[in-house]
């Protein structure tokens, strides 16, 4: 139970702080760096709960896919990072203003905070209960059930996205000479080669 | 014969999903058609995409009006949905009629577009029949990444790519607080179902709840573009290309107040109290707004973007009623704006000489002389909008300022009958730039697809005094759903 605790509160407040030198660290790469280290402790925090498809999931999709294009994006785009902050001073005492009423209002709802006991207790709809199942076999077993119409839509929604890229980037640039197999492989003799008699002392037109 | 139990005990009953079930069949074919065809195709995509849309429209029709869940509960088809998605298939339908001629002098007619708006319908229906928070949002972000994509359309239009970009940022925002909120009702109720969230609410709320609807309805005020949440829109109208913002202004806003009332009307029923103040507070606040700050505007597209901020803060004023009465007077609302705004911009879409399109004010000056047709709808239009009666937008405004009288809501109303006499003055200029100022040189034939959204558009604004007890009637079994 100690060793869960430790590990909670490392895992939390690793993700606090890298999620804290997100914002604050100067140099853009080391912001997504610092991001990534984020998700990584969320997927520990997961661990810790017992979903480890989730964990692993946010790892290879969150870490291995988002947040390295995201660093693409960063160190391809020349955005002046330095630059937008500007002003960052001038408008702090307004903005920590509002900060602050906002955290005193935050503290003031949760300090009146009372969970259900019986939320905390049972986690409602849990289909591992009772049978071990693994996350991966409960997640399967209700995927393509209970949430086939929901997973439908994702698909759906997953289509849009690709027809929006094709619709929004895809270019016919005129000019531009393509390689036609069908077109190379039919080519004969005929075509391609052409056989002149030269005259002498004239040369032929090409 | 021993299979056939089986099959039925895994399939759910699927018949309530007909219309759902064929656009999306219908959309993937076209998208092979278009696929293997090419941009010859796009002729016959956009006629596949009316035929699916209308079809789908008469499947909903015919769809028997009881209340029917399947899917686990995550799909309601009940009279309400019925209505709004036949509202949402008539707004798609008369899009794709209004855009052809549009895309054709732009040269950016590709057959991508009727397919992203056959999507984007599929998301809104999927909204309007949304029993639970999953489905809602599913159906949401269908509709909203199909609508990001088509207000950048004209891709090579500064505008329309800076429209684009603005609504999928803001629009991201949104999602997120939507989704912030569901996660929050989520976690204080322990479900996701409508259902099963109205009987949580009826053993009793908590501060989280509170929560949870605020982020929520911030997340639906930005959908239908009530203020605060409105900065985006009237960028968007301007910068996209003009049938596109028609679409925009019509059927996304059906998906929208019906996301609204199936939120705040069916889940939230028992808790009206928390949003009550929530919803008169946008309703007056996007009254207001979408009548002083239209007042400045001289492009034609901003003005309608104001005026729909307007017009949600009416139909709004029926949601913050909360009873049957108030739901009946937002249908019959939005039945009367749907064909408002359509017919204004089948008008604005023909203003147009060869390739350039006019989209000011001051290109309305005279076109009582030189379009007197064009110009009497337009006029009709903007009566029935100003809410003058007999015309339609009377009626519409009847139904809800009495709902929210019967409960009390007096200071409301009163509000709302003040901004829409200050509203009243930028429609009636317009009447007043076209029968009272100096004409200009003509323009070109009103599109075959513009004159049929325009002439039943006007149909329905101009005639509906004569029988308004259909209307009436539909609408009031439609509330009756919910209550």
């Amino acid at each position: 139970m100690t060793a869960a605790a430790a590990f909670f509160y490392l895992f939390a407040g690793l993700a606090i702080a890298s999620g804290f030198m997100v914002i604050a660290s100067r140099n853009p790469v080391s912001s997504v760096l610092f991001l990534i280290l984020a998700f990584v402790n969320a997927a520990g925090l997961f661990v810790l709960m017992g979903a480890e498809f989730l964990a692993m999931i946010l790892v290879v999709v969150y870490v291995g896919a988002v947040a390295v294009l995201f660093l693409f994006v960063v160190m391809m785009l020349d955005v002046d990072f330095a630059q937008l902050r500007q002003g960052f001073q001038r408008y702090l005492p307004v903005g920590g203003l509002i900060g602050a009423i906002f955290l005193i209002e935050i503290v003031l709802v949760v300090g009146s905070w009372t969970i259900d006991p019986g939320l905390v207790q049972a986690p409602l709809g849990n289909p591992t209960s009772g049978e071990s199942f693994t996350n991966t076999y409960a997640l399967g077993r209700v995927l393509y059930t209970e949430y086939a119409y929901f997973f439908q839509i994702a698909g759906l929604v997953l289509l849009v996205a690709m027809i929006g890229a094709i619709v929004l980037t895809l270019r016919d640039r005129p000019g531009v000479k393509r390689q036609n197999i069908a077109v190379q492989n039919a080519r004969t003799q005929a075509m391609a080669v052409e056989t002149r008699k030269v005259p002498s002392r004239q040369g032929v037109e090409v | 014969m021993n299979a056939a139990p089986t099959l039925h005990a895994v399939l759910p009953t699927l018949s309530p999903l007909l219309p759902e079930l064929i656009l999306g069949i219908g959309v993937l074919a076209l998208i092979l058609f278009g696929a293997f065809r090419g941009e010859r195709s796009t002729e016959g995509v956009n006629v596949g995409a009316l035929i699916l849309l209308i079809v789908a429209l008469f499947v909903v029709v015919t769809q028997p009006t009881h209340r029917v869940t399947t899917l686990n509960g995550a799909f309601i088809s009940d009279a309400f949905s019925r209505v709004m998605k036949a509202l949402i298939l008539l707004g798609s339908s008369a899009t794709i009629l209004l855009s052809r001629d549009y895309f054709q002098r732009e040269r950016i007619d590709r057959f991508e577009y009727p397919i992203l708006v056959v999507l984007c319908t599929i998301g809104m229906m999927v909204m309007a029949s949304a029993n639970d928070l999953i489905s809602l949002y599913l159906g949401l972000e269908l509709q909203s990444l199909a609508a990001y994509v088509i207000a950048a359309f004209h891709r090579d239009d500064l505008k329309s790519t800076e429209a684009g970009l603005k609504y999928f940022v803001l629009g991201a925002l949104s999602s997120g607080m939507l989704l912030y909120g569901s996660s929050l009702i989520y976690g204080f109720t322990g479900t996701v179902s409508f259902p099963g969230i109205v009987s949580a609410l009826h053993a009793g709320s908590g501060f989280g709840i509170v929560l949870g609807i605020v982020f929520v309805a911030a997340g639906v005020a930005f959908k239908m573009s009530a203020v605060p949440f409105h900065m985006w829109t009237p960028d968007v109208y301007e910068g996209s290309p003009t049938p596109v913002t028609a679409f925009f202004a019509s059927a996304p806003k059906m998906a929208a107040v019906a996301m609204s009332v199936r939120v705040f009307a069916g889940a939230f029923q028992d808790v009206a109290a928390i949003w009550q103040q929530i919803i008169i507070f946008i309703a007056i606040a996007s009254m207001a707004l979408g009548s002083f700050a239209a007042i400045g505007q001289r492009n034609l597209k901003r003005l309608m973007a104001y005026s729909s901020i307007g017009n949600i803060g009416y139909a709004l004023i029926g949601l913050a009623a909360a009873k049957e009465d108030g739901v009946r007077g937002v249908v019959i609302y939005m039945v009367i704006y749907l064909a408002m705004t359509l017919g204004a911009f089948a008008i604005i879409l023909s203003l147009r000489r060869g390739r350039q399109m006019f989209e000011s004010i001051d290109d309305l000056a005279g076109l009582s002389r030189t379009h007197p047709v064009l110009a009497f709808c337009l006029a009709m239009m903007m009566f029935s909008l100003a809410g003058i009666p007999p015309l339609a937008g009377f009626f519409a405004k009847f139904y809800v300022f009495a709902a929210a009288i019967k409960e009390g809501l007096v200071t409301l109303a009163v509000i709302g009958v003040v901004t829409s006499v200050v509203g009243a003055f930028y429609y009636l200029r317009l009447v007043k730039v076209m029968y009272f100022d100096e004409p200009q040189a003509g323009y070109e034939r009103i599109p075959p697809g513009s004159a049929i959204v325009l002439g039943l558009s006007s149909v329905v604004v101009i005639l509906f005094w004569l029988a308004p007890a259909p209307l009436v009637a539909v609408a009031g079994a439609a509330a009756k759903a919910l209550y």
